[in-house]
């Protein structure tokens, strides 16, 4: 299994304690994911649906690419890897 | 004719080679070779040929390379009457332009044979003082000044991303600024809102926004609606601009800001801003070259309220709208230019505390419905509420 860091965006982190980022062990972008919620509890409902599907107004990296564009949440992590949630913001005035 | 000038450029006729008039427009019309006026900006203004790169004598060495950057690309220089050219001509060979001729006769001999002329558009003068800073940069110069100077483009909101936005794009010259905002400008606004002042608290954004425009820039269109954008009259309110700027506060406005810019082909430049952190894309899915992904094809719905942030809980910064909104202005001005690469298939995200900016691929969707092949052709409002009603939106 890989270690690799979770980059939770400013609008969930009321479900991390506040924290920026999550460090889990895990082989795929969606094991990642999933694993985020042993820790963090209902972390997991904002970003999947109930049938493990990346919700339409979350969008994920690996790195600097989108996980789409790559394997889905199949996608394989390496040691190390960087992992980021952006979420739809609609603020701006 | 002195003697050491005739015996120099009798020299010269032994090395640059001279092209008749009729031959140089085939060569050019051809894609063969590229003219090259070097006459003064006052002789230029009385005509040249078209599609000249007009740069004149004392500044050639300085910024050929910008308009020709291809050494191998052959040249022909053009002036008067011919004398000038070969002057010149060959000040393109000592920098190291491998095929350089000069049109025998000049402009004369040009009009002489009936070759098409132009009488190039020039800025005048009190523009020239107010966008000299512009003209100095080769990317935007006389002719991409002139290009913002018939540009239109359209903000939806005069708020946080609109205000510094709108500032700059006034500023820069573009020569159409339409804004849409229903809004009343509320004290709540100003620690972000910089179009408008503690005076204007209380009437229409629109208001205060045009006065502020219009102050800083006299020379331009300001064109208002204090209107609510709707799928009743986007398509409407869009067609014929340019470039339209997302700087709404809500995902109903959010996609349908996208539908329309899709259907119409206008490239959509969006911001958005959370507390700390913002956003930024140029949405052009019609793009010909390289084209990128619409809104739809990053965000294909909205949160349902009970999952987004509550509009209540939803601060933000007072300046991060600022730098959002400001990178707003410089993509479009960018798109408008044609300079650079824009933010098209790649989403800039600031993160203002740690800080640190990254820019993040993000690819088309091929089966968007919306810009994808089967794209839609209506538009539907997106409901979207906020899960705790806030008092003062806006």
């Amino acid at each position: 299994m890989s270690q690799v860091s979770i980059r939770i965006p400013t609008p969930l982190r009321s479900l991390t304690g506040g924290a920026a980022d999550v460090s889990v062990d895990a082989d795929t972008v969606g094991a990642a994911l999933q694993a985020v919620e042993a820790q963090h509890e209902g972390l997991k409902g904002r970003l999947l649906t109930a049938e493990g599907e990346l919700r339409g107004f979350v969008n994920v990296f690996l790195g600097d690419d989108d996980i789409r564009t790559l394997d889905g949440l199949g996608t394989a992590v390496a040691d190390g890897a960087s992992i980021s949630v952006l979420p739809a913001v609609a603020g701006g005035r | 004719m002195g003697v050491a000038r005739q015996r120099r450029l009798a020299d010269l006729r032994q090395r640059v080679s001279e092209v008749d008039p009729l031959d140089a427009f085939k060569r050019i019309a051809d894609g063969d070779a590229i003219l090259v006026d070097v006459r003064e900006a006052d002789e230029v203004s009385q005509g040249s040929p078209p599609g000249a790169v007009r740069i004149s004598r004392s500044f050639l060495e300085l910024q050929i390379e910008t308009e020709v950057a291809d050494l191998d690309m052959p040249l022909l220089t053009l002036c008067a009457t011919g004398v000038r050219s070969v002057f010149a001509a060959e000040n393109l060979q000592q920098l190291g332009y491998a095929n350089v001729g000069s049109i025998a006769g000049g402009f004369a001999g040009w009009k002489r044979d009936g070759l098409p002329v132009e009488v190039p558009r020039r800025l005048q003068g009190q523009d020239r003082e107010r966008y000299a800073r512009h003209l100095t940069i080769p990317e935007v110069g006389e002719e991409g000044q002139l290009k913002l100077l018939d540009s239109k483009v359209l903000s939806i909101g005069a708020g946080g991303l609109g205000s510094p936005a709108l500032l700059y794009l006034a500023a820069a010259g573009i020569g159409t600024v339409g804004l849409i905002d229903d809004d009343i400008v509320d004290r709540t606004n100003l620690q972000r809102q910089i179009l408008h002042t503690d005076a204007s608290v209380g009437k229409p954004k629109v208001e205060s926004a045009r006065a502020r425009l219009e102050a800083l820039n006299p020379d331009i269109e300001i064109v208002t609606h204090e209107t609510r954008l709707t799928a009743d009259n986007a398509l409407e309110l869009f067609e014929g601009y340019d470039v339209v700027v997302d700087g709404t506060d809500n995902f109903t406005a959010r996609y349908l800001i996208n539908d329309a810019c899709v259907y119409l082909g206008i490239p959509n430049v969006h911001g958005s801003v959370y507390r700390f952190e913002g956003q930024v894309s140029v949405f052009w899915p019609s793009r010909e070259e390289r084209p990128g992904p619409c809104y739809r094809c990053l965000y294909p719905e909205p949160p349902p309220p009970e999952l987004a942030p509550s509009c209540a809980e939803a601060g933000v910064l007072g300046v991060l709208p600022g730098v959002v909104g400001l990178l707003q202005a410089v993509e479009t001005v960018k798109v408008l230019l044609g300079a650079g690469e824009p933010l098209v298939g790649r989403l800039m995200h600031y993160d203002a505390l740690e800080p640190r900016f990254r820019i993040l691929n993000v690819a088309r969707n091929p089966n968007c419905q919306y810009c994808g092949p089967n794209a839609r052709k209506t538009l539907e409002e997106v409901s979207f509420a906020c899960a705790v009603p806030v008092a003062a939106a806006g």
